[in-house]
């Protein structure tokens, strides 16, 4: 087991409340470290799962306060570098792909354009090598035919494929880690299995660190080597995603518990009964 | 207690822009019962939803209430107020359903005044009780509501006319995992109390097929395979894509990590 | 107590309409008054209304018989604050008066504006098709209209006089706000609270009434709010024009004009009602951006 990519300690993510005297913190307290493995981090909406995520960039919301005893990538202390080095990180070593790429493309830049701005960024080159590095990008998330999807809009294609041009930019720089939030969310079915088994194949081949967040506990499961399990801006449990079956809290078990199964009808369904302790 | 409706939708077609959102759809949903409808996106389902409560403009096709057959010729038409009393719908966005300017006594107070009945206040605070929300939620904003406080508000505006055939469009998509099983959980008591007829929506088979006894499955506008939920559950299935939808459904399987 | 009645309306239960009616309108003065620029312009607002209420009795002289022989374009003193003007009048009784003019008109404005641009823009977002091109290219006509073209229309048809003025100023208002209206209605009539409504029964009529104007409104009335100073200074323009206020009516566009011959030795006749159009148009201008800040629905939720 190498040494962690990334030390997370007590991390703290709190936004002003509305007396504006008073902070509400979203993340309270989270803690893990990953090396070249996959994590999972599952949570429902407000459980702080997609700030935990966002501080790790340094894309926190403005107004919002970020406080660690810890947050090391790869020895550098991500809370004291300067933004200008933060900034060197983003993208080049650290990546994340977000939802909906409807969003998170840029609507007016023709794919395979921003793919090569951001190329660009971080690994200045040649026009023509940037060009061939893109398509090359493109064709490795599975687009059949990059020279065409290159020149098309976000709005001009699927989710899924939007979706695979967000992995292709996010990874052509090639980064060690890779933080996912809510990846296929916004994905059809069928499409969600495409997308995972592109981003299986990646993260295997270059051995990457990934965080994989999501509100599907069965899914992080299956894809990752480990989960955490975010409630109410806490961590409640970490296991190995072999073991889930094994899970000691109550939130754990009530999440497993209350998904309709198509081979085991329960009516009605076992309710979440949400114990105040746990918001402790 | 009125006796249970059923909804029929004949050869449907829908048209938007010259694209066919929808050809020739023909369902049957008898009184009481529950009808899934499942698919991707494109492949209808909603369109299907809005044609038969009169959201979406039928280029072909008609839309009949069923009742015990004897009186049929007297339910009342598609488009007519009798009908929109019979036939309500619950929306899949809860954040979109609501108005953000009005409390939900309001909200709920608009169906009774539209249609002039009286007694609101008693009506809006049963209907409240009814999807098990408290009278401490009534004169609140829709910002100031939780996802599942939201869609069992639109729930409750469905359900305030007293209709006989509610249809759902996803309508917990967009919640959390454990607040889907209490509306679920929710809409089966209410459906069992008030034997309503459901025709719901979704994308997820194990949600429609947790609340439906018969299910349609949908791709690019057109019917694949009408089927019972046991059959589903139990891999009983003739159309291919049916098979490509389980199977996609069962989640993610990954290759051996080798380490 | 204030506490207490702070917790009231700032509750997120509330227990009634009232309540939670006064409560949404709380949270948005307590938004609005977080920038002090915009209070800034409430203040000045306020004050001319108090000022133009009460010029009967706080203006010093008369402000429409000057003493010709002795008072001619005395300078500012302890007399006569801003000093007076080529007819000897007190220009500060003259502004005092003037500013109730001022308030007229552009209250008139509003009032006759701001609905009819309303109702058109929402029933044409609404109704779409035909209907929608047809209000749209009236709309168009009217803002094709230049204002004082009009108003010199008005004036040849009917006679000058301030409320001609008004009217023509009103009919070439509109159009922005039909515009603004219709933008908004697009959007809302897609979503699915509208449709919701829809299917409950309700007929078009309702629900642009009852549903969709009041979610237009702010927009609208923060567009009123900075058109404001336009309509002033297009009053006063009419004024200097001589096609709106008559004298010996103290109108501040009018005044200035009458003070044009004496700009460069008697620079007060002219400045001391520009500066009272420059105050009162920045204190619009300030209160409609507070207002547009306050009124914003994704900043009012929060």
């Amino acid at each position: 087991m190498s040494a962690p990519l990334l030390t997370v300690q007590d991390l703290r993510v709190a936004y002003p409340s509305r007396e504006a005297t008073a902070w509400t913190e979203v993340v309270r307290g989270v803690s893990f470290s990953l090396g070249r493995e996959r994590l999972g981090i599952v949570g429902e909406s407000g459980s702080g799962k997609s700030q935990t995520g966002r501080a790790i960039l340094g894309l926190t919301a403005p107004g919002g306060r970020v406080t660690a005893q810890a947050l090391n990538f790869d020895g550098i202390d991500l809370l004291r570098c300067p933004p200008a080095e933060r900034r060197r990180l983003r993208g080049r070593r650290i990546a994340m792909v977000l939802q909906d790429p409807k969003y998170s493309l840029d609507p007016v830049m023709a794919i395979g354009a921003q793919i090569v701005e951001t190329l660009q960024a971080h690994q200045p080159q040649p026009r023509a090598q940037a060009q061939a590095r893109m398509l090359d990008a493109l064709a490795q998330v599975g687009i059949d035919n990059p020279a065409r999807v290159a020149r098309l809009y976000p709005h001009e294609v699927s989710g899924g494929m939007g979706q695979r041009a967000m992995i292709a930019m996010m990874l052509i720089a090639g980064p060690q880690l890779l933080i996912a939030d809510e990846p296929t969310s916004a994905l059809d079915v069928t499409v969600q299995l495409q997308v995972l088994r592109i981003l299986d194949q990646l993260v295997s081949q270059r051995g990457m660190g990934l965080v994989f967040i999501s509100h599907d506990l069965r899914l992080v499961a299956s894809f990752c080597d480990r989960v955490l399990v975010m409630y109410a801006g806490k961590v409640v449990e970490q296991l190995d995603s072999g073991r889930l079956h094994e899970a000691q809290h109550p939130y754990t078990r009530g999440l497993l518990n209350c998904l309709p199964r198509l081979d085991a009808p329960r009516h009605p369904l076992p309710t979440l009964d949400r114990r105040p302790e746990w918001l402790a | 207690m009125t006796p249970a409706l059923g909804i029929a939708g004949l050869g449907l077609r829908v048209v938007y822009n010259g694209f066919t959102a929808l050809h020739d759809t023909t369902l049957h949903v008898a009184p009481g019962e529950s009808f899934g409808i499942v698919g991707e996106s494109g492949s209808g389902k909603s369109t299907v939803l809005r044609a038969l409560c009169g959201l979406a403009p039928l280029a072909a096709g008609a839309v009949r209430l069923l009742g015990d057959g004897a009186a049929d010729a007297g339910l009342p038409a598609p488009g007519s107020k009798g009908f929109r009393r019979r036939v309500q719908m619950v929306f899949q966005d809860p954040y979109g359903s609501l108005h953000p300017r009005q409390t939900v006594d309001r909200i709920l107070a608009e169906p009774l005044a539209i249609h002039r009945i009286g007694d609101a206040d008693a009506r809006i605070a049963q209907a409240l009780a009814d999807v098990g929300l408290g009278h401490t939620f009534r004169y609140r904003f829709a910002h100031q509501l939780s996802g599942g406080q939201r869609q069992r508000v639109a729930i409750a505006r469905a359900l305030i006319l007293e209709p006989q055939v509610l249809l759902l469009d996803e309508p917990t998509s967009a919640l959390d995992a454990s607040v889907q099983a209490e509306v679920l959980n929710l809409l089966e008591a209410l459906r069992a109390r008030r034997q309503l007829s459901f025709v719901m929506v979704s994308h997820d088979l194990a949600v429609v097929t947790h609340l439906c006894e018969r299910l349609m499955v949908m791709h690019q506008g057109r019917t694949v395979e009408l089927l019972a939920s046991a059959d589903l559950a139990a891999h009983r299935v003739q159309a291919d894509y049916t098979r490509t939808l389980m199977a996609a459904s069962a989640g993610f399987q990954r290759e051996d990590p080798t380490e | 107590m204030s506490g207490t009645l702070h917790a009231w309306l700032s509750t997120d239960t509330p227990a009634s309409r009232r309540q939670a009616a006064l409560g949404r309108a709380y949270a948005g003065w307590r938004s609005f008054a977080r920038n002090r620029l915009a209070l800034l312009g409430l203040g000045l607002v306020a004050a001319l209304v108090v000022l133009a209420m009460l010029a009967g009795v706080l203006a010093p002289y008369d402000p429409t018989v000057g003493d010709l022989a002795t008072e001619r374009l005395l300078a500012p003193s302890a007399a006569h604050w801003f000093g007076t003007d080529d007819q000897g009048r007190d220009i500060l009784s003259r502004l005092l008066h003037g500013s109730r003019i001022t308030l007229y008109v552009v209250t008139l404005v509003a009032v006759l504006a701001a609905p009819v641009g309303l109702l058109v823009g929402t029933a044409a977002g609404y109704a779409g098709g035909w209907v929608d091109a047809v209000l749209m290219r009236i709309t168009d006509i009217f803002l094709a209209f230049p204002k004082l073209i009009l108003a010199l229309a008005f004036v040849a048809a009917l006679g000058p006089g301030i409320e001609n003025a008004v009217l023509a100023i009103a009919i070439t208002s509109w159009p922005p706000y039909a515009r603004i209206a219709r933008a908004e209605t697009l959007t809302i009539a897609r979503a699915d609270y509208i449709a919701a409504v829809r299917l409950i029964g309700a007929s078009p009529a309702r629900i642009v009434l009852r549903h969709i104007v009041p979610l237009c409104l702010p927009s609208v009335i923060v567009r009123v709010t900075l058109d404001m100073a336009g309509i002033i200074l297009t009053a006063a323009g009419l004024g200097f024009l001589g096609l709106g206020a008559q004298p010996p009516m103290p109108e501040w566009g009018a005044m200035i004009a009458a003070g044009r011959q004496y700009v460069l030795d008697q620079w007060w006749v002219a400045a001391a009602p520009g500066a009272a159009i420059f105050t009162v148009s920045l204190a619009f201008n300030l209160l409609g951006d507070g207002l547009r800040d306050a009124l914003d629905p994704k900043a009012a939720e929060r």
